[in-house]
């Protein structure tokens, strides 16, 4: 008897780990199965639901424009007879990379020291502790950040960094105008900074892990050649990790990406290409959020969806890269 | 359980050579993983420029001994070493004993409790090869530009100076730039030991180089470490007698993290004296 | 040959050294800048919502621009948050264990399931907001025609569902395939086995999924400013729009008004709270659970 479940057992699996029921063997488990299956399949439906809901939604503003509608700065939802209605996606779309760009320029470096401090420098039960209290970032919602961003960030900002600048630089200098912008903290810089300190537990995570995963051997043997803690760290370890710290940095950029309260709160919402890094500006997850619910005309509606279509396209390259750096156990 | 009682009765049998000899002085060494003791009151002599080889059964603590003496396993905070271990004089449990006048080598400058110094002047090279993910050029080049500025015609000299004395020479010259994970098992131990000798340490520390290599590797690797010989001080961790007998002029037999014998190769593997390094020599266990 | 003369120069080492104790102190100042961070933003929250908050904060509902300072309160947003995390919660719940159990029991190592991995972490990655739009094109104007709770909460179900497939599937290929041999050796069938074996041992893990999954959707805003909208009023029709907390945040603290930002702060304590607490539970249920291990 149990050898002969045994045998069937091993014919129902021949490719995989565990021991394989006969499907559909009473107790209705063949519907289970089914159910489960349908489960699966209803994960599928939806991002191909999404994707299709994106596509014909935003398809009226993609034929209407066509490509001047990734490069046109151009946004005016309220037409008149000399300034027809318009839609051109440049000024969202360059916020929504430059906004990412600098957030990762700003996180990496911090994620970097963290994960490295707490592998290679801080006793271990105080690394636990630290290393929960950066996870915790992460699990800040979005909006908690755009009030605090808002409210606390934004203004001393204005008053402590951007007033200063703006009295000490000659504007028409080369600071000056980089650092130009209307002193009230709301602009792509703060926006990015907000971005960086959300995305930074998240990347400051995995480059942990991922040091921690480095062969104790290789370790050993950097530091058996007589190298100080700093050289096993640039010299071997960083090295070691590049490939899959990539891949984490991809990821965090796909947050940075598609992330929306916090930058609308703080971006300053323009849609015209940003001047300067202290300039207002807005990212398309801003700009959905902030006039979708009034849109009023149908092109509207339409180009805020493209605008959203666009968004996807570029985050799921982004995660796609990532992936394929980092293996699916990091994601 | 019978062999401990045996030992603790037996005194440790030891034909050391003369102390303006030694380079290493180990001294009632007592090493802790965590609460398990694994080393007991060891003593160890280690003769400049000669081959030392620790022999014993798995699990005796060769290992530790060995990783104490560059103090390596200082990156584990659990892990723990007390008693002497003096390196020209100098104890590196505790930089503030003051230096032996006497010793061998006292002279020298001191490493002061600064392990990335000590571990410059004793070299490690571990069981399983490791060379760096880098060029082979780079991977010798890597240790000396640590310690001091070289010019490209002096670096290449010294790569293959280094890598000629480790034996490898004839067979990476035409691959230098290509990275040093591509080289085989034997090789890339080679080319550890080549990294290691690169910065001339005084002290070259192998724990079973030749445990994973093929028999050609490993007489390659032994003839390496003979010519070495004259040149540096080597301790040598192996679980092969035969390689033991080869290459080395004192050996010292552990079990159960105590050091049982330790004399000239040439008696030591000839008549053994005590009766657990009898049984061990002849393959009754280990 | 120089053997054994060390050919470090003292004041090249005296530079190694100096270089890493300032990497050293660049990575502790890398480590107190997130935690300054993290300080400064959980102060401000406790000191202006704790400020904020009076007992008519959580037994009135919204009150309108102009009211009186401490007048009015969020009532209204508690209690639709509560309702759309819980149609969020029972549709992902469903469909994210179903689904979770397809692919460590079934789908294993099949192509199809390495396409349905794929999808999910495409899903859990995807911007908040895209999901927003999605459910807006598929219920709000088509299938039911207009702004209401169970958009809302389908969108909130989207976000949550690949989460807890995710810990659903890790957690079940976490129990040894002994139990599946010993439960199908009695006799049952692999859906019974499942169902009253492997998922009851894997309980702890699935509730640390519902709670992750929580915890990401309990703050969410960008989804439901499309599909459930905001309802100045206290309502319980699922057919029709639904106050949330982020929702009258988003509204409360882009206004002038000095009583609705009170709100906006009182809202986001509660909201932080309700998810750091879900995280920290849940995360630490997922450590007692591997510690078992
Ligand atoms: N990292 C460690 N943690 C705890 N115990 C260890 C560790 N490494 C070795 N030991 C113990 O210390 C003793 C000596 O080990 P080792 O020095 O590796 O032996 P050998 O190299 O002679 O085979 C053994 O009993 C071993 O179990
Ligand atoms: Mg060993």
């Amino acid at each position: 008897m149990a050898d002969a479940l045994m045998a069937a057992m091993v014919e129902q699996a021949p490719r995989s780990k565990g021991p394989r029921g006969a499907p559909g063997s009473g107790n209705g488990d063949g519907l289970f199965h089914a159910l489960c299956f349908s489960a699966a399949m209803v994960l599928m439906a939806t991002l191909a639901g999404l994707l299709v809901a994106l596509l014909i939604g935003g398809w009226p503003a993609f034929s209407r424009f066509g490509f001047s509608f990734f490069t046109s700065s151009v946004w005016n939802p309220s037409g008149t007879p000399d300034n027809p209605e318009a839609y051109g996606a440049a000024g969202p779309i360059a916020g929504t990379l430059i906004t990412a760009f600098i957030a990762m320029l700003l996180a990496f470096p911090l994620a970097v020291g963290i994960a490295v401090f707490l592998v290679e420098f801080c006793p271990r039960r105080l690394a636990h502790w630290v290393g929960i209290a950066v996870e915790l970032l992460a699990g800040i919602p979005s909006i908690v950040y755009g009030m605090w961003g808002l409210f606390v960030l934004a203004p001393w900002f204005a008053e402590h960094i951007q007033t200063p600048l703006l009295l000490d630089l000659d504007p028409d200098g080369f600071w000056g105008k980089l650092f130009s912008g209307v002193p009230n903290g709301a602009n792509i810089f703060t926006a990015s900074l907000i971005l960086a300190i959300m995305v930074l537990p998240y990347i400051a995570t995995v480059f942990r892990e991922l040091l921690l995963s480095i062969p104790p051997y290789l370790r050993e043997a950097a530091y058996g050649m007589g190298c100080t803690p700093f050289e096993v760290v640039r010299n071997i370890m960083l090295p070691y990790i590049r490939r899959s710290a990539v891949g984490a940095v991809m990821l965090g950029l796909g947050r940075a990406l598609g992330e929306t309260m916090a930058v609308t709160f703080i971006i300053g919402n323009s849609h015209a290409l940003p001047h300067s890094l202290f300039d207002s500006g807005s990212t398309i997850a801003s700009t959905i959020a902030n006039e979708f619910t009034e849109a009023t005309g149908d092109l509207h509606v339409s180009a805020l969806i493209a605008l959203g279509l666009i968004l996807f396209l570029i985050t799921f390259a982004t995660l796609a890269a990532a992936r394929l750096l980092l293996g699916r156990e990091k994601l | 359980m019978k062999f401990e009682i045996s030992q603790e009765e037996q005194p440790t049998v030891m034909v050391a050579p003369a102390p303006e000899e030694r380079v290493l002085d180990v001294r009632g060494l007592d090493f802790y993983y965590g609460k398990t003791r694994a080393l007991h009151g060891v003593d160890l002599p280690v003769a400049r420029n000669r081959i030392t080889a620790l022999i014993g059964p798995s699990g005796c603590g060769k290992s530790t001994l060995l990783r104490t003496l560059n103090r390596i396993y200082d990156l584990y905070p659990a892990q723990r070493a007390e008693g002497q271990i003096l390196f020209n004089g100098e104890n590196l449990l505790n930089p503030r004993d003051p230096v032996d006048p006497e010793a061998s080598g006292s002279g020298r400058p001191r490493v002061g409790g600064d392990l990335a110094r000590l571990r410059a002047r004793i070299g490690m090279v571990f069981q399983r090869p490791t060379p760096f993910p880098m060029s082979i050029y780079d991977n010798i080049a890597f240790g000396v530009r640590l310690q001091r500025s070289v010019g490209k015609a002096e670096m290449d000299e010294i790569v293959e100076r280094s890598l000629t004395r480790a034996a490898l020479w004839d067979e990476a010259k035409d691959k230098l730039h290509q990275s040093g994970l591509g080289l085989s098992g034997g090789q890339q131990q080679r080319l550890c030991v080549a990294r290691g000798i690169a910065v001339e340490p005084e002290v070259l520390l192998l724990d079973e180089p030749a445990s994973a290599l093929d028999p050609l590797s490993t007489a390659k690797l032994e003839t390496a470490l003979l010519e070495l010989k004259d040149s540096f001080t080597i301790v040598i961790v192996t679980h092969n007698l035969q390689q033991a007998a080869r290459i080395s002029d004192y050996t010292a037999f552990m079990l159960m993290g105590r050091l049982i014998e330790f004399r000239p190769s040439s008696e030591a593997f000839v008549k053994p004296e005590t009766e657990a390094m009898r049984d061990y020599v002849t393959g009754r266990y280990g | 040959m120089a053997n054994g003369v060390p050919m470090a120069s003292a004041p090249r080492h005296l530079r190694r050294k100096l270089t890493n104790y300032i990497f050293v102190g660049l990575t502790s100042i890398a480590t107190a800048l997130a935690l300054a961070a993290l300080v400064m933003i959980l102060w401000s929250l406790v000191a202006k919502g704790l400020g904020g908050i009076n007992l008519a904060a959580i037994t009135q509902d919204q009150p309108g621009g102009g009211a009186d300072m401490g007048q009015g309160g969020l009532r209204n947003g508690l209690v639709g948050s509560l309702i759309l995390c819980a149609i969020g919660m029972a549709i992902a719940l469903v469909i994210g264990i179903l689904s979770g159990t397809w692919l460590a029991e079934y789908g294993d190592a099949s192509r199809l399931a390495g396409t349905v991995r794929f999808i999910n972490d495409v899903l859990l990655s995807a911007p908040s907001i895209l999901v927003g739009l999605f459910v807006y094109e598929l219920l709000v104007s088509h299938l039911v025609g207009h702004f209401s709770a169970i958009a809302g909460g389908v969108a909130l179900a989207v976000l949550a569902t690949p989460v807890i497939t995710r810990t659903t599937e890790d957690i079940l290929r976490l129990q040894s395939n002994q139990l599946r041999e010993a439960g199908m050796a009695l006799g049952a069938g692999k859906g019974l086995v499942i169902r009253a074996i492997i998922w009851r041992a894997s309980r702890t893990g699935l509730v640390t999924g519902g709670l992750l999954g929580f915890a990401r959707i309990s703050g969410e805003t960008a989804p439901l400013l499309f599909t459930s909208l905001g309802n100045p009023f206290l309502s319980v029709n699922l057919g029709q729009p639904m106050a949330s907390l982020p929702t009258i945040i988003f509204n409360f603290a882009l206004s002038a008004d000095d009583n609705w930002r009170r709100l906006a702060w009182v809202a986001a304590l509660i909201i932080a709270v309700f998810v750091l607490s879900a995280n920290i539970i849940g995360r630490a249920l997922a450590a007692r659970g591997s510690s078992h291990k």
